[in-house]
């Protein structure tokens, strides 16, 4: 293994992250709009909404991401319907069914952190706020949401780390991603280890961060908890 | 061809096609799973030793298999064990490409994501069994050997069943990644028949459904076994 070919395997797959990063930023922020809507579905009190809520975790949880990726990309161009309509120029890039697939997918296990999030909130707090005369939007933001937020932080960034890992599955359906930058960088120079390994820490690296930000934020957000400081290892926080 | 006589088990159904890869995911994942308890638990030992060095090797482990893409280290055991045991063969005079069977680069790649997530559900398992129990088992002159199987196993086992049961899914689902190798179980078989009958919504459709089924029949699994597990614990309700 020669210095040069790092470096050059290094600069190429840092070509491709940008692309990583973008499907990664918009799956997760798409997906968590619609989450909202399915945890709102799912808390409503109204029987169907609540059903559906509760079908549609069961569904994009119980099957791979995989599955789901190629029922997007291959299989909805397969109706001559879906391509004779509004949404086929949408629909025929790879980029946006795989944004759409990983955030469908992403919504089931948010909306599940979110409905957590919000189970937590102990009755009392919500009965005091209302005796303080706050009700509706108020309620919500001074004390549903921050509480929540606090709450579902550990669970959600476990969420956002493994959606770092899912990105690598557009490679499947044709995108430049880092993942497929590896494996053709494999292809070409028949060198196995060095790409893998170098995409590999790369990945690592991008969660590691995303990890270290959200131990800041949850440091930030809770100075009620502070005074007993508590070591955080790297394993603990992936 | 209808989606129905394509998904069906006539002549040219793809039918049996489609539940033999299920057949091939349940074995592949169950595999995977067993291979990760192997390795959750030598993990789990290592973090609870207490020495420094077996404790770091651990954390190392379980930071690295859970901070990477599951695809990729499912590339890098498949490549990474085929040119291991080609360089093998080069050296004992085989010429040419040596490969590992998917099933088995599959199922090590998937059992040892599984491992870096089950060895911290054994720990905390064997954390929560209460210290008084290990300390009568002492006291009654229970060797190390005698104690793990009749106060530890016993134990660790029931705290850990909802978790591995979480952690089975994981595995079912991590499962379908193994198409890429070439193991012909429930997501290749999908992506054959809907390559040969140029319907993959129907085929990706089905393959869903039977991982969903997969995941129900297992739940039901995991139920009867947990009650089986707590059956000598007294509950408060």
């Amino acid at each position: 293994m020669d210095l040069a070919f790092l470096a050059s395997t290094f600069w190429r797959l840092i070509a491709a992250l940008p692309l990583t990063l973008e499907v990664w930023a918009l799956s997760v922020a798409l997906g968590g709009l619609v989450a909202m809507g399915v945890t709102a579905a799912r808390v409503s009190g109204v029987a169907p909404l609540e059903a559906f809520a509760r079908a549609y975790v069961f569904v994009f949880r119980g099957t791979p991401l995989l599955v789901q990726l190629f029922v997007v990309y291959y299989g909805l161009a397969s109706f001559a319907a879906v391509r004779a309509s509004l949404f086929w120029p949408f629909l025929r890039d790879a980029f946006s069914c795989a944004v759409l697939a990983l955030a469908l997918c992403t919504a089931a296990y948010q909306s599940e952190i979110f409905r957590m999030a919000l189970a937590a909130i102990s009755q009392g707090q919500i009965e005091a706020a209302r005796a303080c005369g706050m009700s509706g939007f108020t309620l919500f933001r001074r004390v549903i949401f921050p509480i929540a937020l606090r709450q579902a932080l550990p669970a959600y960034t476990t969420e956002l780390i493994s959606m770092t890992k899912a990105t690598a599955l557009v490679s499947l359906v044709t995108l430049w991603d880092m993942m497929s930058v590896a494996l053709k960088i494999r292809n070409d120079t028949l060198v196995t280890y060095t790409p893998l390994l170098v995409a590999g820490a790369i990945y690592f690296a991008l969660n590691f961060l995303i990890a270290r930000a959200a131990a800041a934020l949850e440091y930030w957000l809770s100075p009620h908890l502070r005074g007993r400081p508590v070591a955080v290892k790297v394993a603990d926080v992936l | 061809m209808s989606p129905l006589d394509a998904l069906g088990f006539g002549p040219r159904g793809w039918g049996p096609a489609l539940l033999e890869g299920a057949l091939m995911t349940l074995l592949v994942a169950t595999v995977a799973l067993l291979i990760g308890a192997a390795i959750g638990a030598a993990v789990a030992t290592a973090k609870l030793s207490g020495a420094r060095l077996p404790a770091a090797l651990g954390d190392v482990y379980a930071a690295i298999f859970r901070g990477v893409p599951e695809l990729l280290i499912i590339y890098f055991i498949y490549f990474g064990s085929s040119g291991l045991l080609t360089s093998l063969g080069h050296a004992l005079g085989r010429e040419g490409f040596l490969g590992v069977p998917p099933f088995f680069a599959g199922a090590l790649a998937v059992g040892a994501i599984s491992g870096a997530y089950q060895a911290e559900l054994f720990r905390g398992a064997f954390l929560a069994i209460p210290r008084g129990e290990l300390e009568a088992a002492r006291a009654c002159g229970m060797g190390r050997w005698l104690m793990f199987r009749r106060i530890v196993a016993p134990q660790v086992v029931a705290f850990a069943l909802p978790g591995l049961n979480n952690l089975w899914q994981v595995a079912l689902k991590d499962s379908s990644l193994i198409s890429v190798t070439g193991l012909t179980e429930l997501m290749r078989a999908a992506q054959v028949a809907s390559g040969s009958t140029r319907q993959p919504f129907t085929f990706y459709l089905a393959g869903g459904a039977l991982y969903l089924i997969l995941t129900l029949f297992s739940n039901r699994l995991f139920d009867t076994a947990e009650r089986r597990a707590e059956r000598g614990r007294r509950r408060a309700a």
